[in-house]
């Protein structure tokens, strides 16, 4: 019985002193955006090895899950000759929810472990002490340009999910199964509204990227140096990542469209 | 910078210091000072805290008890900016490089530059050139890091740590894992570099033969202690048991070969 009450708190004041030294390593990143802006070669090499090479995964995720909603939604639908709202159906869905959410989640899986790996080795390998010893701020130079590309290209990449998403709705409802053209499109234009679906979306993302890149470097940085460490390190990133994408998700969903 | 001034007195100087990780104590209360422009080895069995010792000049770790000082600055009283003000004044080899592996040879040594100068490109380009003639790998300038051997990899940290010409260069074990030639090209090149430069080196190593042979004073570490200490010729001439062990190589004396375990027969009878 002890036992537990000290493992219980032995558990507590390890997450407590976590969240600390995550918060203070957040604060640092974010003072150190100030110094990648005037050196954007940084920035552009980030933003293609975040962004760029997480395209094909976004694209053709995005493809199929806009199908399988085309195929699902047309079947419900149909059923009550409501086939013609399978535009919007698809549409708001991915807008609202699916974009935002399952590109964060792939987001996490393709950039954010990669970025751990990458901070977590350069760690082990003693590439960010000797930054330090060269009076060269690892924070500034390595951490920052992640995060900031991290932040820029997740909602880029939600758009992109869900842009392909609604052509995929449009290859199974229009062209496999026979729903009316102008009726998948017109309708999708009639009721998405700007401001509550797609500004709430681009929120999501925003969100859901700052949060992403925020633990997977914290966790590459923070990782044990030895070849377990980071790779438990990237297992929390993945892990904690869908936690967190998950329950924010919820909360923003009640705050944007719920009356909670 | 000249680096020639007062090259009698002392560059680093550690006193009382004390040192744990976790609840393993590292260092007890030690006092220990480096000349100017000498080359000053400390020495000892891994895990003896060598490393930690560099870490603690370097600012990286903080001391429980005790002060350090590098040119008459206390290290763990300076602001941060001071600290890397500081730190642009030392250099630091690492045992694995720690180059950075995304970069080549030629970017990793010019980082330094373009970070801390407002030097153009030619003349940066120029003083990598120079560095890199200095380690004889003007030739590797385009090989990216994994594309070097273990060897190369030390000699380009080298040039990369005397890009902006410290007063000073730390060397963490800096002739484990070489094969002859290049263990002889390191000898050659430390010893080479501190005089043409005019700096301070400080090796931390367990070579004992390649060590004593470059070094001005040796320290000899063991249990978070200085066992010993003087000029190669006095530390080899020593009458503590532990340091000659130490020095020819023993497998058995103070420091026993076997590690501390019950007695052998009742273990193995044990049921």
């Amino acid at each position: 019985m002890i036992n537990f009450f000290q493992n219980l708190g032995k558990v507590t004041l390890s997450g407590f002193s976590k969240l600390g030294r995550s918060t203070f390593f957040l604060l640092q990143v974010l003072s150190g955006i100030s110094s990648v802006i005037p050196r954007p070669r940084l920035l552009i090499a980030q933003l293609y090895s975040v962004g760029v090479l997480s395209f094909l995964i976004i694209t053709i995720s995005g493809l199929f899950v806009g199908m399988v909603l085309g195929l699902q939604g047309f079947y419900i639908l149909s059923d009550f000759g409501a086939e013609e709202a399978l535009g919007v159906m698809v549409a708001s869905s991915l807008v609202r929810e699916l974009g935002p959410v399952v590109a964060a989640l792939l987001f996490a899986g393709r950039a954010g472990s990669a970025l751990t790996a990458e901070i977590g080795l350069m760690k082990a390998t003693e590439q960010l002490s000797g930054m330090e010893m060269m009076a060269i701020d690892p924070i500034k130079r390595i951490i920052s340009p992640r995060f900031l590309s991290g932040f820029l290209a997740m909602p880029l990449l939600a758009a992109l999910f869900s842009s392909i998403g609604v052509i995929g709705g449009h290859i199974a409802g229009v062209e496999m199964l026979g729903v009316d053209e102008g009726s998948y499109w017109s309708q999708m234009q009639a009721n998405l509204d700007f401001q509550d679906d797609i500004v709430n979306g681009i929120i999501k993302s925003i969100v859901f990227g700052f949060v992403v890149s925020w633990i997977a470097l914290f966790e590459g940085y923070d990782a044990i140096p030895t070849s377990e460490g980071v790779s438990r390190a990237t297992t929390r990133t993945v892990v904690n990542s869908a936690f967190a994408i998950l329950a924010l998700d919820f909360i923003l969903t009640a705050l944007m469209f719920g009356d909670i | 910078m000249d680096n020639s001034v007062n090259l009698n007195s002392d560059i680093v100087s550690i006193q009382n210091v004390s040192f744990s990780h976790g609840s393993r104590k590292i260092f007890d209360d030690i006092s220990l000072t480096i000349q100017r422009g000498k080359i000053t080895a400390v020495m000892g069995p891994s895990g003896t805290g060598k490393t930690t010792l560099l870490k603690l000049i370097g600012g990286q770790l903080t001391p429980d008890k005790g002060s350090i000082e590098v040119d008459k600055e206390n290290v763990h009283q300076l602001k941060r900016a001071d600290l890397y003000t500081l730190r642009k004044r030392m250099g630091m080899l690492f045992q694995s490089g720690a180059l950075l592996t995304d970069i080549n040879v030629y970017d990793n040594i010019a980082l330094p530059l373009r970070e801390h100068t407002r030097l153009s490109e030619s003349m940066i380009r120029t003083l990598v050139l120079m560095k890199l003639h200095a380690v004889g790998l003007r030739g590797a300038r385009d090989l990216m890091p994994n594309e070097l051997s273990g060897g190369m990899a030390r000699r380009v940290a080298l040039a990369r740590a005397i890009a902006l010409d410290p007063m000073m260069i730390m060397y963490d074990e800096p002739f484990t894992g070489q094969d002859p030639i290049s263990l002889g090209t390191l000898v050659k090149l430390i010893k080479e570099l501190n005089n043409a430069l005019k700096l301070t080196s400080i090796i931390v190593s367990h070579d004992v033969k390649e060590t004593a042979s470059i070094a001005d004073y040796i320290y000899v570490l063991s249990g978070g202690k200085i066992i010993g200490q003087g000029t190669p010729e006095q530390i080899k001439n020593s009458d503590s048991e532990w340091v000659q062990q130490f020095m020819k190589g023993d497998a058995d004396g103070p420091v026993h070969f076997h590690y501390p375990a019950i007695d052998y027969q009742n273990d193995l009878f044990e049921t």
